[in-house]
């Protein structure tokens, strides 16, 4: 029997066979773990997608990300930083994309921490744009990874939602902010 | 340079700490002339706001000169500037909407994650206030690092002593909004809890929008002789039951709109205060909040309730944090009867058959 469907998006479902689903419904899915979060900036949506779209440009505001190289226009490489001051990197390939509206990658086969997930622009009226980050991915080593990663504050969920707060702050304000008096300590909290 | 900073519980110090630098394009450097202590910062002094750090420089009012900008800053060397406690992007649709507090930038990102768990959403950043807040560095400083300087800082005009402009940082527009949350209406009776600098600001703001009285409760006699040079009648609560004296002040009624400007730490041996005392000891609760309790158990029917003054408590936080208006109340049927009934003809007349 079908159930009583709700308009609440598949992320945050208390159903462990929903999120399986929509993991499942992912094209190219690499992972069995998902999260989503949306934010709402005050810019237009090419605006947002533009930058975006330059994945060079996203270690601005990504704090785990050291540097993202262009190989081609659909192909990255991604060198990120991992607990205990190491790094991992892996290439990605972009497997859909509606100007302006949506992006959607994938790592390939070989990357360490296997991910993959999209990013959507839609349009909010006179609030400007919802974001929305939809990743798939695998925690790294299984759950003593997540544990360690999240002692890191390196753990995907808690990153993506700071990302996106980041790109937020710099959309709408053209700097990230942060509490530092010094640029010392500002080095040290980036660290 | 030197600053006033926290080291724990009843312990504060002036240490010697790095001076503040330029990190954003829209940064300023203060150096401080004058600063206030806040009855708020009691509260840090008090240990009764989480997410203090050893070393965390406080002070949330203050003003100075500007020493150095950042390129994107519009203010230029040499001003003298008020800077408001609140740190605001500017540009954001709460910004947009002049609910600076609100600010959806002005936090860091790192930080917000303990304002959503404690309260659903983060606010804008503070000086001198928690990690809750930023986790800034305050004002009680020869210099401090002013973020989004072209939003906040206002510039004093000339002639103006350091001393005529101060609290515009905090306090003169916390009791100004204070009195306007209270939506007083012309011939109004407003009972103003706490005769603090913020209550007696609320004084004097409540009878420039129109209070015919304003009553003033208090227990420092000096505080509420400045309340009755200001126009206000007043009730020493250690003197008089303030409950009884309000309604026999005001016929029966109760005051018309209540403001409480004293908050999360309540004087006076009261049964709810010792209550809270000891929770707040045993870490069961987090504050004491008899004039609040107070304030809206003497509001006349229908009245107004303004709580301007801080709250931690789990139930009232995310209401005041976020500056959220909730209208209780049972319908006042007479009326909302006949309109709905109205409405209800009316639709059934232009549904389609």
């Amino acid at each position: 029997m079908a159930s009583v469907r709700d308009d609440a998006p598949p992320t945050t479902s208390k159903s462990r066979e929903t999120r399986n689903s929509a993991v499942d419904a992912f094209p190219q899915d690499r992972g069995d773990t998902l999260i989503g979060r949306s934010v709402t900036i005050n810019r237009p949506r090419a605006e947002l997608y533009a930058y975006w779209r330059d994945f060079a440009r996203l270690p601005t505001f990504m704090e785990n990300v050291e540097r993202v190289e262009m190989l081609s226009p659909t192909r990255s490489h991604w060198v990120v930083k991992a607990p205990g001051g190491k790094t991992v990197e892996w290439d990605a390939l972009v497997t859909e994309e509606r100007e302006g509206e949506l992006i959607a990658w994938a790592s390939t086969e070989d990357a360490d921490v296997p991910n993959s997930g999209r990013i959507e622009f839609r349009d909010a009226g006179a609030r400007g744009t919802i974001v929305t980050a939809t990743i798939v991915y695998d925690p790294p080593a299984g759950l003593v990874g997540k544990i360690i990663a999240k002692m890191f504050q390196r753990e995907p969920a808690i990153q993506a939602r700071r990302d996106l707060r980041r790109f937020k702050q710099l959309m709408e304000t053209g700097e990230v902010a942060t509490s530092s008096r010094t640029r010392a300590q500002l080095q040290e909290e980036k660290a | 340079m030197r600053a006033l900073t926290w080291h724990g519980k009843h312990d504060v110090r002036v240490d010697t700490v790095d001076d503040p630098e330029i990190l954003n394009p829209r940064d300023a450097i203060i150096k401080i002339s004058s600063t206030a202590i806040c009855g708020s910062d009691l509260h840090l002094y008090d240990g009764f706001i989480p997410t203090m750090k050893a070393g965390d420089i406080l002070g949330h009012e203050f003003m100075g000169e500007v020493v150095e900008t950042g390129p994107g800053s519009t203010l230029v060397k040499g001003q003298r500037v008020v800077v408001p406690f609140t740190i605001a992007c500017g540009s954001c649709y709460h910004c947009g909407k002049h609910q600076y507090s609100a600010c959806d930038n002005g936090n860091p990102a790192d930080n917000q994650d303990i304002g959503m768990e404690l309260y659903g959403q983060p606010m804008s950043g503070l000086f001198g206030y928690s990690h809750l807040t930023g986790g800034y560095a305050g004002g009680q400083a020869e210099y401090v690092r002013v973020p989004f300087s072209d939003v906040g800082p206002i510039v004093v005009p000339e002639g103006l002593d350091d001393d005529e402009v101060l609290f515009l940082s905090d306090i003169l527009p916390t009791g100004w909004q204070a009195a306007e949350n209270a939506d007083i209406e012309p011939g109004d009776t407003v009972a103003v809890w706490g005769c603090g600098p913020v209550g007696l600001f609320a004084v004097q703001s409540a009878f420039l929008m129109g209070a015919a009285r304003v009553i003033a409760i208090d227990h420092f006699p000096r505080r509420l002789e400045l309340a009755r040079k200001f126009g206000a009648e007043t009730i020493n609560f250690e003197e008089s039951k303030t409950y009884e004296a309000l309604m026999e002040m005001t016929g029966g009624i109760g005051p018309d709109a209540v403001i409480d400007a004293v908050g999360l730490e309540a004087h006076g041996f009261f049964v709810d205060n010792v209550v809270d005392q000891i929770k707040a000891s045993t870490f069961l609760g987090t504050d004491r909040i008899h004039s609040i309790r107070q304030a809206i158990v003497a509001c006349r029917k229908g009245g107004r309730v303004s709580m301007a003054a801080s709250s931690t408590s789990s139930r009232s936080a995310p209401s005041w944090k976020r500056g959220l208006r909730s209208r209780p109340g049972r319908p006042a049927c007479s009326t909302t009867c006949q309109v709905c009934s109205t409405r209800s003809s009316k639709a059934r007349s232009t549904r389609p058959s």
